[in-house]
């Protein structure tokens, strides 16, 4: 689809990520539209455009991120069009525009875990993954290691406040993490 | 009830009366069905399925409930607002788009009582006559959209989802739908915008609430987690009997999520204005860590304004007469901070300590604030940020006694003037922590950093400015 030269491309240009070897590349299989036929029926009729987020999860889960490509063929799917699903994908933080690692780290950064510690555990998190604190910015909070095997991103409040300083690897929350329990964890999904 | 046994360290406080939170941390208790109906579940429906469905409404409107996402609305007055006469299918979308900073309950109910939250959906929805209803998730709830996916699968295998559901002749499609991470999908316009498949950018609200136009166009009620999980409550109670207890304005149980400078932060349910803050973080939090005082609460979330510990504030006795108070001798209930110029929102206390700078406090409020804005109105989109590098620049020490002003200033620009509530949320903490804390902030400045340019390129803008002979 790479003859779609509209304003998306320049929206939406990728940064080559290390990550990619660790996640399928793009590509419109019969599962992939039946899923995504499955998740539109979810929605009342004539109102397929509801499913662009649940679609656009289910191919950050396969395929680690939304790459320009997919974003005409969600249009396909939910009668829209590429330009709309370019809003709905540059709007979201929790969408990803670039590659992320195999294991993605999420660092809560709001006042509660800060107060916690959150803002001391981002650097050593860093140090220990290989990224460099500082190549995370607010265009692009996410950083990923040169191994592909780690990215990390400060976010916005995980809703476990009490509990901090809260971090999230791929799908899982460890609360009241340390820098001893940091370094557990990374041998532990190091050895997955 | 006794004979329920909590998991080891995660004993509730004698004082708590855990009912939404009943079967959190339970020793043996999982979120599947076999163990809801076994503690009894679903029989509340049972009940309200034989009920008329205006019955339901009135027993609600009854019990006084208010909703437990933030603006604290009588839910059963909410359900009323649905245009008589009204011929478009009727949706009910729940909140569980939970973001706001310091409160975090509905995280507990989804993921260790999801049927609970199911089956006050399905009294909602018949309450208000609804076949449609979304549950609306943050992104950040990946296992608990699990979860709750397998505990609607499991109500739909049970009959208690879908269609005639026990016999009733009532159909229910309950739809699980994610967000992706942004604050503003917490705003209910915004939330339907989102379903919809659009950019959350909330509605207008004034004239239209989304009771008589909302998803797709249709009247829909928005509630939070909580509130639907009272809304059981409500129902199995009746709602004489849930109005009876708790302050009065606001009866039943609230849930209490204290984070920060405590011994023991946490959940905490209670009965509504039966303690003090003093009391809820003296007595259940265990009160300051060793060696320190507090200083400064939080009391509803991130975006209520801060209050000062030391803060004298003038109480109502009940001959009418004054008497002086601190923060501490506040009841936790809905109203009774928001006559001290806070709110008690949705319960997310936020405690700190004299070892903190609220300066710096702030500053992570205004990136959380500046991060979060959806961009829709300018006030907000611009001041934001602007707010950001005020607060970051008064933190590093380059700031000037104007700034502290221009901050406020700043503040004071946003709310009012934006189409929905965040430009509220977003000043309020910036305009309470600027004039409690003020020395604080001044202490931080120095007249000089006025004359100063901020930044490097504006360094070597001025330089053309200088004369040099």
């Amino acid at each position: 689809m790479s003859e779609n030269t509209n304003a998306i491309d320049a929206v939406t240009a990728v940064r080559p990520s290390p990550g990619e070897k660790y996640f399928p590349k793009f590509e419109v299989t019969p599962e992939l539209v039946e899923k995504a036929k499955e998740l539109v029926a979810l929605y009342p009729e004539g109102k397929e455009q509801s499913a662009i987020l649940p679609i656009i999860h289910h191919i950050q889960e396969e395929f680690g991120y939304v790459c320009p490509d997919a974003m005409p063929w969600i249009a396909e799917m939910c009668k829209s069009t590429p330009v709309h699903v370019a809003g709905i994908v540059t709007f979201y933080p929790g969408i990803h525009r670039t590659c992320p690692g195999k294991y993605h780290i999420r660092i809560c950064r709001t006042i509660a875990c800060a107060m916690a510690g959150s803002e001391e555990l981002l650097p050593y998190i860093c140090s220990k993954i290989g990224v460099d604190p500082a190549s995370m910015t607010d265009e692009e909070p996410m950083a990923v290691s040169p191994d592909g095997l780690w990215s990390i991103e400060a976010v916005e409040c995980l809703a476990n406040c009490g509990f901090g300083p809260n971090v999230m690897i791929n799908d899982t929350l460890y609360s009241q993490v340390t820098r001893r329990k940091v370094d557990e964890l990374i041998a532990e999904y190091k050895k997955k | 009830m006794s004979d329920i046994t909590y998991k080891p360290g995660k004993e509730p406080h004698p004082r708590e009366t855990r009912r939404i939170f009943r079967n959190i941390d339970r020793e043996g208790y999982d979120p599947s069905i076999k163990c809801y109906i076994k503690d009894g579940g679903y029989k509340t429906l049972k009940k309200v399925l034989a009920m008329e469905p205006a019955a339901v409404i009135d027993e609600v409107k009854k019990s006084g409930l208010r909703g437990r996402g933030g603006a604290g609305f009588p839910t059963g007055v909410k359900w009323t607002f649905i245009p008589k006469g009204n011929t478009k299918p009727v949706y009910l979308v729940c909140n569980c788009d939970e973001s706001e900073p310091g409160t975090f309950k509905d995280r507990f109910i989804v993921h260790q009582d999801p049927h609970q939250l199911i089956e006050g959906m399905i009294i909602a929805c018949y309450a208000v006559q609804a076949h449609y209803a979304v549950i609306y998730m943050r992104e950040e709830f990946p296992e608990g959209a699990r979860i709750m996916q397998t505990a609607l699968d499991e109500a739909k295998a049970k009959g208690y989802l879908g269609e005639n559901i026990m016999k009733s002749g009532f159909d229910l499609k309950i739809v699980l739908h994610r967000g992706a991470g942004a604050y503003i999908c917490g705003e209910e316009t915004g939330l339907i915008n989102s379903i919809e498949g659009a950019r959350p950018y909330p509605r207008i609200k004034p004239p239209f609430f989304p009771a008589a136009i909302g998803l797709y166009g249709c009247p829909t009620i928005v509630n939070n987690v909580e509130s639907l999980c009272q809304v059981r409550q409500v129902m199995m109670m009746g709602g004489e009997a849930y109005a009876a207890e708790g302050a009065q304005r606001s009866p039943g149980t609230r849930i209490i999520g204290v984070s920060g400078d405590v011994k023991r932060p946490g959940y905490y349910e209670i009965i509504s204005g039966s303690i003090t803050y003093g009391e809820l973080l003296y007595d259940l939090c265990g009160g300051p860590r060793v060696g320190r005082k507090f200083k400064a609460i939080i009391p509803g979330g991130a975006s209520a304004k801060v209050m000062r510990c030391d803060e004298v504030l003038k109480g109502r006795n009940p001959d009418g007469s004054v008497r002086n108070m601190t923060i501490f001798d506040v009841p936790l209930d809905l109203d009774s901070i928001a006559q001290h110029g806070s709110m008690s929102g949705s319960g997310g206390v936020i405690v700190m300590d004299d070892t903190r700078s609220m300066p710096k406090m702030l500053n992570n409020l205004n990136r959380f604030f500046a991060w979060e804005s959806c961009g829709q109105c300018s006030p907000c989109r611009e001041g934001n940020p602007w707010m950001l590098k005020l607060s970051t620049r008064i933190c590093n020490g380059q700031g000037s006694p104007e700034d502290v002003d221009l901050l406020k200033d700043v503040a004071d620009n946003i709310c009012g003037r934006t189409v929905c509530a965040f430009g509220e949320a977003c000043s309020w903490p910036t305009q309470a922590f600027t004039t409690k804390f003020r020395d604080e902030f001044l202490a931080l400045t120095k007249p000089i950093n006025a004359l100063k340019p901020h930044s490097p390129e504006a360094a070597e803008a001025r330089k053309f400015l200088t004369r040099e002979d």
